[in-house]
């Protein structure tokens, strides 16, 4: 009975709305910028899943529409894909502007899909300009976590670490503007130097499937690139602004940008962002204040022939690292855990003391292409990057304000790529690389060096193909060779050469005998093989699926091998290994993705094995003049990581989205069948957006973010005699804190300020309900909550 | 043709590049503000001789090997001592006097003994900063009756809060600040 009726039903709905089934819907299809008619541009009606394009005169019409809402999206070679929805009351005439860019020329491309994806079958999510802007007062690491599967290792909240899938640092890479970032990412400490306001657009891959930038991406690869130039006569830039109560942040950022249509252009960008003592819910977090100041001007000349770019940009951060973090022995921590505040808690306050980092980085860099007829296009560039690392720390006397690492790495790369795009269905590209690296650590700072003085010689080749099968299915496959040399100069105490070893395995690469100390000089080659190779399949407008396989090998990097001394905020002595191997990766992926107008899902399988996985292990107790220490070093052993992460997006109506993005991930040590360290906990973000484009495009998110605790972690916990009490007491430096719920809000509307200024105003509150918590990833959740509420006002003026 | 030789000489540059190299070896460091050597030194106000416990760490607070602890001189019961306490940075040489730069920044720093032990040692400061509270360089050590099992704890705090709760009385409980020495030192009191 039920059924009849509900069919019934259907039968008048549907003869209700096949009454008026005669309204027209006539299109124009222009360029943004110059309002030039777009030929040929591809329009796809969702509701009625079927294709026509844009004529001659960039027109369209859909005739015998019913009075019902209608979904298009409208593509184009070098465009942006736009989707618009169109309520039909009656014959419409609607002009669509898509934004045309001169970068997309450069390739011809195959597949009419303009998202700019830098592979094809590999996990790869992209995160537009417009989410970047909402991010500009804050860091690279916390705009990525809008990817699902992506979390960040932090040490307080300036420095804040990607983490792709459970890895980072080494086994991240982040290319910038086309140039890898060699930023002395091997500490865990240091957070990429990069100004998020220079980003256009951010592509995060996970896994090695861009073998293009490198083979020892064993997590993924970070591709960040400016926004585009267009190609046309145009002065366009935009102004951010903006305020936080918690630090009492202040943020400027500014960019101006000139294009000419010939292809000359010119960018300047610029940032100040600074921040005094954050909050917990409960006290200040003494010295925490941080200031960044930023900038970079790109000049050059594009057409679809050839073209140059000259680039160069500066970063400065000023970081102040939580007073409370900085002890001196193992007692110390066993206080700031049993301790229920941190400290050291003072009043507000905007003054940077020590410890902090002072780190500037420079990236200078000079690109030309040209493109062959019935060949393809080939590129050469030079890259230069300059990273002065200081860290300053709580010193007595004359050595106060001497900083106590001193570390400059000067890098010089030459690449060249050449892709072979002349055939229609096949995309060739391969490449060469040559990389000469100097890490020099300077001796005046009065304390022995964390890390030597090294050179480092890479080179490497690569070959890439993409195989447009047919309309449903791509192929892409590659395989890359590196080489890597590194040639140390480093100072052993002899008592530690004796203890590790080395003066059986090692005696001949002594160059000098000092009684207490060697002056040794390792060298080290690494050959490393890696491949990646994958398939997409789409089975129809709605249902693709991707599988990836990558093999990715990574040497070990210098503080792996070379690490030596006293890390203070951890309270134990970390040593390097110089009889580490390469890690070897083997990486499988698998992705559905489904797509309706009305429901987007995606779901990322991965399992990760590594063999010869490197990591930092306690190994035991050493006395001291300082009390007892634990010692951690560097060993190798076979690990596996297998994840699910999903997002979902669903129109519940024409105004109202809900979202969700979670994900799940499990690290395993299998050689000693245990669970890794810094393994992020199940976490699961959803969200509900209500957004009237007719009310100044006014949007307004409520946002809940529930993390688990992780119980899967390795019990590194050890009993230590504690002489100040006179006990001895057990030190849980491993049980991750509870899980925790967080309630996040954010609004913004658009005004037109005249024809060509628009400004836009967003509030947002992050911890609404200043939840106090601590997070296992937080590098210091031993001595302090996390950020308490925080509520910013950003204005953007783009012009 | 224009297109692979283009690309050739592109390879060789990219080849010819990473083959340049420095032969300079680098300076050793020589740590600065180390302390290897803690002596606690006292000396008899009236009968006796003096007695010297002293903890070297020459590979630092990093290096592997463990503190070699001397003792010199015996500790008698009942007896009244004017002790002191010397840090030394030896891989200096000559050594370095460390304590001078613990007195001259007196306000930051702060020594602490706790005793334990049958003997019933006492410790009393004997040192002022400029702020009118103790340092703990100086001190008379009252040695109390004949034992075998006593132990004082030596500790150097940088940056403690001098004013907090017992701080001022020699207790380390709610001192705070980074602990940069701590020796454990087991002594002796006979008849």
């Amino acid at each position: 009975m039920k059924q009849l009726l509900l069919v019934v039903a259907l039968i008048t709905v549907g003869f209700s709305y096949s009454q008026n089934c005669s309204y027209t819907l006539l299109g124009e299809v222009k360029d943004f910028h110059d309002g030039e008619p777009i030929v040929q541009a591809s329009i796809f009606i969702k509701t009625e899943n079927r294709y026509i394009t844009s004529d001659a005169e960039g027109k369209f019409k859909i005739e015998n529409l019913c009075a019902k809402e209608l979904l298009l999206v409208i593509s184009h070679i070098a465009c942006d894909t736009k989707t618009i929805r169109i309520t039909i009351k009656g014959d419409t005439y609607k002009v669509i502007r898509l934004e045309h860019h001169v970068e997309e020329l450069n390739e011809v491309s195959i597949t009419g899909s303009s998202s700019r994806k830098e592979t094809v079958t590999a996990q790869e999510t992209t995160i537009s300009e417009k989410t970047l802007k909402k991010y500009s007062a804050l860091n690279l690491g916390d705009a990525l976590k809008e990817v699902s599967g992506v979390s960040s290792i932090n040490t307080g909240n300036t420095i804040v670490k990607p983490m792709i899938n459970g890895m980072h640092s080494s086994r991240l890479l982040i290319v910038n503007n086309g140039v890898r970032q060699q930023d002395q990412e091997w500490g865990i400490e240091h957070a990429p130097n990069i100004d998020i306001n220079s980003a256009g657009q951010i592509s995060v891959i996970k896994g090695s499937g861009a073998l293009a930038y490198g083979g020892d991406a064993i997590g993924g690869v970070i591709v960040i690139n400016p926004s585009r130039i267009v190609l046309a006569d145009s002065l366009y830039g935009n102004t951010i602004l903006s305020g936080q109560t918690n630090g009492r942040a202040f943020s400027i950022s500014s960019n101006l940008n000139k294009t000419y249509r010939n292809g000359w252009f010119v960018k300047g960008q610029g940032t100040y962002k600074q921040n005094g003592d954050f909050k917990a819910p409960d006290y200040y977090l003494t010295n925490t204040g941080s200031a960044t100041k930023a900038f970079s001007v790109n000049t050059g000349y594009n057409t679809f022939e050839s073209g140059f770019e000259v680039f160069y940009s500066y970063l400065n951060n000023e970081i102040g690292i939580l007073r409370a973090s900085h002890i001196g022995n193992i007692g110390d921590l066993v206080n700031a855990i049993n301790s229920q505040e941190p400290l050291v808690t003072e009043d507000f306050s905007s003054t940077i003391n020590s410890p902090k980092q002072d780190v500037t980085h420079h990236l200078a860099k000079l690109r030309y292409y040209k493109r062959f007829q019935s060949f393809g296009k080939v590129s050469v560039q030079y890259d230069y990057q300059n990273n002065q690392r200081f860290e300053f720390d709580v010193r007595v006397g004359d050595d106060r304000n001497k900083p106590a690492l001193d570390l400059t790495l000067q890098t010089h790369t030459l690449t060249t790529d050449v892709i072979l795009d002349s055939e229609t269905d096949y995309k060739f590209k391969f490449g060469l690389m040559g990389r000469f690296q100097d890490n020099f650590a300077n001796p005046e700072t009065g304390v022995r060096r964390l890390i030597p003085d090294y050179n480092r010689y890479d080179f490497g080749t690569y070959l890439t193909v993409d195989w447009y099968v047919n309309e449903t299915t791509s192929i892409d496959a590659g395989v890359r060779y590196d080489f890597n040399r590194i040639d140390a100069k480093k100072f052993y105490r002899t008592s530690r050469w004796e203890e590790r070893g080395y003066d059986e395995d090692f005696g001949d690469i002594i160059i000098e005998d000092l009684g207490t100390q060697l002056l040794t000089n390792p060298i080290f080659d690494y050959h490393n093989i890696s491949a990646s190779t994958g398939i997409k399949f789409k089975l129809n407008t709605q249902n693709t699926f991707l599988f990836n396989y990558s093999l990715s090998r990574r040497p070990p990097n210098p503080s792996e091998l070379f690490s030596d001394g006293l890390h203070h905020s951890a309270a134990r002595i970390e040593l390097g290994e110089l009889r580490l191997k390469q890690e070897l990766s083997n990486r499988v992926g698998l992705t559905y993705i489904y797509n309706n107008s009305d429901f987007n899902a995606t779901v990322e399988g991965f399992y990760n094995r590594i063999n010869d996985f490197i990591y930092l292990e306690p190994f035991g107790i050493e006395q001291t003049i300082r009390g007892a220490f634990p010692v951690w070093n560097y060993k190798q052993s076979n690990a596996e990581l297998f994840g699910i992460d999903v997002s979902l997006n669903y129109n519940a109506t024409d105004n109202l989205v809900l979202a969700n993005k979670s994900a799940f991930i499990r690290g395993n040590d299998l050689s000693d069948n245990r669970p890794l360290i810094d393994m992020p906990a199940f976490n699961t973000i959803n969200s509900v957006n209500f957004f009237k484009p007719e009310w100044n495009d006014l949007s307004i998110t409520l946002k809940s973010e529930w993390v688990l605790e992780q119980t899967q972690f390795p019990d590194n916990n050890f009993e230590v005699f504690i002489a100040s009490t006179n006990t001895t007491e057990l030190v849980d430096i491993s049980t991750p804190p509870p899980a925790y719920h967080l309630l996040h809000f954010y609004s913004d509307m658009s005004f037109d300020i005249s024809r060509k200024m628009i400004l836009n105003i967003a509030l947002s509150v992050n911890n609404i309900f200043n939840t106090t918590y601590r997070a296992y990833l937080n590098r210091l959740r031993y001595f302090s909550d996390d950020l308490g509420r925080n509520v910013m006002l950003q204005l953007q003026l783009n012009y | 043709m224009k297109t692979y030789k283009t690309l050739s000489i592109l390879a060789a540059l990219a080849i010819s590049f990473s083959s340049c190299s420095d032969d300079d070896n680098p300076d050793v460091v020589n740590e600065e503000e180390v302390i290897t050597t803690v002596r606690f030194e006292l000396s008899p106000i009236t009968t006796g001789s003096s007695v010297v416990i002293q903890s070297q760490d020459l590979d630092g607070a990093d290096g592997p090997d463990a503190p070699i602890i001397t003792t010199m001189g015996t500790i008698l019961a009942s007896t009244q001592y004017t002790g002191s306490v010397q840090f030394l940075n030896e891989i200096d040489s000559p050594a370095e006097d460390v304590t001078l730069e613990v007195l001259e920044e007196a306000d930051e720093h702060q020594v602490f003994y706790a005793l334990t032990g049958s003997s019933g040692s006492t410790i009393t400061y004997n040192d002022l900063d400029g702020n009118g509270n103790p340092i703990g360089v100086d001190f008379s050590f009252n040695s109390g009756v004949a034992g075998t099992d006593n132990t004082v704890i030596v500790t150097l705090r940088h940056e403690p809060s001098k004013d907090a709760e017992g701080v001022n009385e020699g207790l380390i409980a709610n001192a705070g600040g980074e602990t940069d020495i701590e020796v454990v030192f087991n002594f002796t009191v006979e008849n």
